[in-house]
């Protein structure tokens, strides 16, 4: 992932913080990959597309003939002084025109509707998929990465879609209508012009290029400033608990000094861009000028030809450079679409399978069948495990940070599949219902709780978004939330968002704790849910939950005993294995690891 | 104008580019009406006067111009951009020292997209109008003059009747303006919410699938995605309503040319080659009007920006006074006397006539529920905010006669919320000090019980961490955090529920390697877990921003009041345990 960039001396890398960077791509053309970019014309390729193509076609044969017109009337009409024939052809014109503005009309507008539909398309597909995608995939990325896919590399298909694709075709119609009318009136000094092609093409296409890499290179230069700005201002408390202004500060300056390098290099090549553009065009004017008015004298060749020609080479440029710049559009658009489609080919790692039914309304009775998981080769995060939660039960889970707690309740939510062995809810394997039956019973309130900007109702609600603003209310009483929500200025409107300051860590866990009950699940996991809430709260949660769990099946992580020892049956785990298993007596009966936690939380107390 | 005359520190020190760029335009826009003249003057002069032998001077002379007009407008361009991008680098540095030193107040309300947008997207704006929103109204109004110049100069006549429609083009343009660019900040909002919804989605993944939300989520999304589609061929439409019908203008203007320039042509008022210059000329003229709208906009655009950023830059910076000669070792004495504090905007009082002593080297414990101003406390010490009202002293001192690097040079904060850099395990301990040696960091490290961890992990201390710590548990977050707090031997030790993500083994071992970090310094430790506390030589109960109780771990027992009400609770088994022990 980490790739370092050659081009531009990199001054911030060595310093105190480090961003991924990804590389300036050059991705060949790769066709089979355009083709099914093309795929997504398809829907529109019957009525959309083709009216698009001919109100092109009409717009560009009408931009070829009124050069064409112009230089007749001045052979034919001014220099001869033929007044009727002037006014037909000034009155023929404006019809053309006339013509021509109606087909831009609705080129315009059909061209863009097809493009937007087109990366509508895309980025539901897009956004769908992902979301049926399973937790390894989630593991394995960071949230921005993922962020870039579906907003900037489907944008980034956005100018292909509605101009690329029809000025392709528009260009190319031009260039070749406007070589062949010119080959028409004079192929000889058609010839001649036709010189500065060869660099007009190499300006376009070999400069643009190395414009385009440069640009990338700032592009990324400010991408890992960005990055750096958002977490400085995310972490600007440490900062200045730490009094790290000074040397943020002299970091930031060395990533701003790479930015302006890079940006100072692109500079200079795109600033050469034009001016080489004029002086080939010029070349091109001054050929015609000597040749042409050298043909005026020797042949037939007429002042309204050389107008004609001269219109016409103003215009050749404007294709020429165009289609130089889809070219670019397209070789990004390759390495946009290539990271696109390389999302869309992931298939989720717990699969439904075809013909899966629905788990019905459940008891809630779980069963671990020899179940064995690692999350990866390198080492077993669980060890033939077998388990059995009664419906109704209240379960705990114990043991140190990495005994595999969290990962045996990711197991029940089906969020992974057991390397080995089954998982049943109430009877059958996890594996062979529908993952929504299952998600939908279960709610899990994690350990670190997700808050979405919006109000607190519309957060609470999350948990079930039929639910009215009373069924909210009565879940965020239930949990103790409604006192401090009662307090905020705006009560249950009050916006939050995730990383505000309006709501304190334990704060957003009792909404989070709302937001699970309102679920109204089956099966309700715990994950360390309590850990940042008050001892009292936590109280009056317990409280809530005891009649709350009544006919439901809990699991309870946590690490403050006394939060669990209520349990119908508690089980200590060791580095993915199972240690113990009882109720809160037996365990402290049994002497074994159990009696020997609790008794640590007493030491403490009892040392020193 | 005010706006750009306040930013003018950022970029008149350039000025030299900016005049350097403004001449080069000057001779680059009188130069372009060499095309039409040596047209004119080929047909004219030559073809119709039989001049052939001027024929090679034309055509070098013109590749000559050309190539000059080149060189001027690579200066230009040049010279403009640097102008932008150095004013922009100064901009730049600015604001980010300035936010490094704006106080927790102005954090506290600030949204981190909005600043980033100002940021980014604001700058941005200010030095697109820099570069080249300045130059283009230069570049307009001498085209149009030069080309209508030529015109006139060729036949008044037939410039005024063929440009006649022009005031229809200006018309048209200002209100195609004013419609586009609404739509383009609605294009642009749209697709930020977007962004966040997408961003909030994928963040909250766990969350989502969790509750089995992913069909609701879908359905979110897709109101999203359907908004954006909908601004944009809004958009769209008006550019399809427009700009056909201007570029029609513009043919018009062709048509009128030809006929009434035909009808002059062969009047014998107008040569022919002059009529076939106006042909480009009166593009030169439409093209930029066309642009106008555009121009203008950029203008009001950055002025927007201009203003967005001096809210930022105007904001009041806390002098923490760096580099203030000689930070002194302070010894740890805190005292708060009759201390109220309240945050902006809120009515309530977050603390009320608070008043305590911590000799130095005495360990303070605060406990009480969530939001009875624990944090608030510390951060008072710190001097994150000023107290409403009452006083803090520290070594006998108000705080006020500290400066803030000195404060904080000497207070070591393990926030609630541990926050770690996209950066090294190594250099996030080292975070405060950043010139401690790899042993330093490893023995802060292995007080704060990460030192096993770490090694574990594929790079040890060079592993480098993604977005806010990605890869730790929570506990192990929380373990480094107190690793960069002790590394810096602080005077003064604040550990702000610091192990509330940790199992109880690691905390019993982080507080036993604790009591030797602890030796010396003074230290509030704020923590649900009775077990955590209850050495502390004093310890505060918190109930809605008073003290509801204070004393020792016993006295407090005896008291058989809230902190007894916790203790029961959490150590319910305890009789269970002594019992079984004899
Ligand atoms: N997403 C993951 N990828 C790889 N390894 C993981 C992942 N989550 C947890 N582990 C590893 O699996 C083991 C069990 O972790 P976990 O179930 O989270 O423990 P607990 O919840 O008891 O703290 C640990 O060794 C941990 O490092
Ligand atoms: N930055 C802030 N802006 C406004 N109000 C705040 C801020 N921080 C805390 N508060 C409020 O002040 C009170 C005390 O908060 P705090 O000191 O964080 O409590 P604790 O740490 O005990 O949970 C709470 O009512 C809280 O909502
Ligand atoms: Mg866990
Ligand atoms: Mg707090």
């Amino acid at each position: 992932m980490r790739k370092k960039n050659v081009t531009i001396q990199d001054r911030a890398s060595r310093g105190r913080f480090h961003y991924s960077q990804d590389n300036v791509i050059d991705k060949a053309f790769n066709w089979d990959q355009l083709k099914r970019l093309l795929r997504y014309m398809k829907p529109y390729s019957k009525k959309l597309l083709p009216l698009a193509v001919v109100a092109m076609l009409v717009g560009t044969i009408i931009r070829l003939t009124a050069p064409v017109l112009i230089g007749h009337t001045i052979d034919e009409a001014i220099r001869p002084g033929n007044w009727n024939m002037l006014m037909w052809v000034t009155i023929v014109l404006a019809g053309m025109y006339g013509l021509q503005w109606i087909s831009n009309f609705f080129r315009i507008r059909w061209i863009n509707q097809v493009g937007q539909y087109i990366i509508f398309d895309l980025r539901r597909d897009l956004f769908n998929h992902i979301q049926r995608l399973s937790h390894r995939f989630f593991d394995q990325r960071s949230a921005g990465s993922i962020l870039v896919r579906v907003t900037n590399d489907v944008h980034s298909l956005q100018e292909l879609f509605t101009n690329g694709v029809i000025n392709m075709m528009m260009d190319t119609v031009m260039l070749i209508g406007i070589v062949s009318i010119l080959f028409v009136i004079s192929p000889e000094l058609t010839i001649a012009i036709m010189i500065v092609l060869p660099i007009m093409f190499y300006i376009s296409t070999n400069l643009r290029k190395r414009i385009r890499r440069s640009w990338q290179v700032v592009r990324l230069k400010q991408s890992t400033m960005n990055s750096h700005l958002n977490e400085s201002i995310q972490g600007i408390r440490v900062t200045q608990a730490y009094n790290q202004e000074q040397e943020n500060m002299d970091y930031f300056t060395d990533l701003n000094r790479d930015t302006f390098d890079a940006w100072e290099q692109a500079t200079r090549k795109s600033a050469k861009f034009r001016p080489l553009v004029e002086i080939s065009n010029a070349v091109g004017t001054a050929i015609l000028i000597w040749y042409g008015i050298y043909l005026i004298d020797t042949t037939a060749f007429t002042i309204g030809n050389f107008v004609t020609f001269a219109t016409f080479l103003g215009m050749f440029w404007e294709p020429i450079s165009r289609l130089g710049q889809i070219y670019n559009q397209l070789l990004m658009a390759m390495a946009s679409s290539e990271r696109i489609f390389e999302y869309l080919d992931e298939r989720p790692s717990v699969p439904e399978k075809k013909g899966a039914e629905a788990l019905g309304e459940i008891k809630g009775d779980i069963r671990f069948d020899h179940v064995e998981f690692s999350y990866d080769e390198t080492k077993t995060a669980l060890h033939e495990m077998d388990i059995h939660i009664k419906a109704g039960e209240t379960f705990a889970l114990v043991g140190h940070t990495g005994s595999g707690k969290t990962t045996i309740v990711s197991l029940i939510s089906r969020f992974y599949d057991p390397t080995k062995g089954r998982v049943l809810i109430d009877g059958k394997d996890l594996r062979d219902v529908t993952l929504d039956s299952i998600r939908s019973q279960v709610s899990v309130v994690l350990q670190d709780t997700f808050i979405f900007s919006g109000t607190i109702m519309e957060n609470i609600r999350f948990g079930n978004p039929e639910a009215d603003d009373e069924a909210v209310k009565e879940a965020a009483y239930r949990v103790g939330a409604d006192g401090f929500i009662r307090q905020l200025k705006y009560g249950y409107d009050t916006e939050v968002e995730e990383r505000g300051n309006v709501l304190s860590v334990g704060e957003r866990q009792l909404i989070s704790f709302a937001r699970a009950l309102l679920a109204d699940p089956r099966i309700l996991i715990l994950d360390e849910a309590t850990a940042s809430i008050d001892t009292e709260t936590e109280q009056v949660i317990q409280k809530a939950l005891q009649t709350l769990l009544q006919g439901r099946t809990a699991i309870m992580i946590a690490h403050r005993l006394s939060t669990i020892r209520e349990a119908d049956q508690i089980m200590v785990l060791e580095q993915g294995r199972v240690l113990e298993q009882g109720s809160h007596d037996e365990l402290m009966r049994r002497d074994g690891e159990y009696y020997r936690l609790v008794r640590a939380q007493f030491n403490v107390l009892e040392a020193g | 104008m005010n706006t750009f005359q306040r930013l003018k520190d950022f970029y008149w020190p350039d000025k030299r580019l900016f005049v350097i760029s403004i001449c080069f335009l000057l001779i680059m826009t009188s130069l372009t009406m060499a095309y039409p003249i040596v047209l004119q003057y080929a047909i004219d002069e030559v073809v119709i006067a039989s001049n052939w032998e001027l024929l090679p001077y034309l055509a070098v002379g013109f590749v000559l111009i050309t190539v000059l007009k080149a060189i001027a407008t690579y200066l230009h361009q040049y010279c403009g951009d640097m102008f932008g991008i150095r004013s922009v680098y100064r901009l730049r540095s600015r604001l980010y020292e300035k936010l490094q030193f704006l106080p927790f107040r102005f954090y506290d309300n600030a949204k981190t997209g909005d600043l980033m947008s100002r940021l980014t997207a604001d700058v941005e704006a200010f030095r697109f109008f820099l570069s080249f929103g300045f130059a283009q109204v230069i570049n307009l109004v001498l085209l149009v003059s030069f080309s209508f110049g030529v015109m006139m100069f060729y036949s008044a006549q037939l410039a005024l009747v063929s440009l006649i429609s022009m005031p229809f083009l200006a018309v048209l343009v200002y209100r195609f303006d004013r419609k586009v660019h609404p739509g383009f900040k609605r294009i642009r909002e749209s697709f930020a919410s977007m962004t966040t919804k997408v961003q909030e989605n994928v963040s909250g993944m766990s969350t989502v699938k969790s509750l089995s939300k992913e069909d609701f989520e879908i359905g979110r999304f897709e109101s999203r995605n359907h908004d954006y589609k909908n601004k944009s061929l809004y958009n769209a439409g008006l550019w399809a309503k427009f700009f056909p019908v201007m570029e029609l203008i513009g043919n018009i203007c062709v048509v009128v040319l030809l006929g009434y320039g035909g009808f002059l042509v062969m009047q014998g008022q107008l040569q022919i080659g002059q009529l076939a210059a106006s042909f480009s000329l009166i593009w030169y003229i439409i093209g930029p009007l066309m642009n106008l709208g555009f121009i203008i906009n950029t203008f009001s655009q950055s002025k927007a920006s201009g203003e967005r950023l001096l809210e930022v830059l105007d904001e009041e910076e806390m002098n923490i006074q760096h580099g203030a000669a000689s930070l002194k070792r302070l010894r740890g004495d805190v005292e708060f006397v009759d201390v109220t504090h309240s945050y902006e905007g809120e009515s309530q009082r977050a603390l009320e006539d608070i008043s305590f002593h911590a000799p130095p080297g005495s360990t303070f414990g605060l406990i009480g529920a969530t939001g009875s101003g624990k944090t608030t406390i510390t951060q008072l010490i710190s001097g994150f905010y000023e107290p409403e009202k009452g006083g803090i002293f520290i070594d006998g001192q108000p705080i006020s006669r500290y400066s803030l690097a000195e404060l904080r040079q000497n207070i070591g904060f393990v926030l609630q919320e541990s926050f770690l850099f996209s950066s090294t395990i190594r250099d996030n301990i080292a975070y405060g000090r950043p010139d401690a040696t790899i042993e330093e960091i490893m023995d802060a490290a292995k007080r704060a019980q990460a030192h096993d961890f770490i090694i574990g992990m594929e790079n040890g201390y060079e592993t480098i961490l993604g977005e806010r710590g990605m890869g730790l548990s929570g506990g192990q977050k929380q373990r480094i955090a107190i690793a960069r707090a002790i590394l810096i031997n602080p005077a003064v030790l604040v550990l702000d529920d610091a192990t509330s993500a940790v199992d109880m083994e690691t905390e019993q071992r982080i507080q036993a390697a604790f009591q030797e970090v602890m030796k010396g310094r003074t230290t509030f430790i704020i923590a649900h877990r009775i077990s955590s506390l209850k050495h502390a030589d004093q310890i505060l109960v918190l109930d809605q921003g008073q003290i509801a109780e204070r004393g020792v771990h016993e006295q407090l027992l005896e008291n058989n009041h809230i902190y007894k009400k916790i203790y029961d609770i959490q150590f319910q088994d305890r009789d269970t345990v002594l019992q079984r022990q004899i």
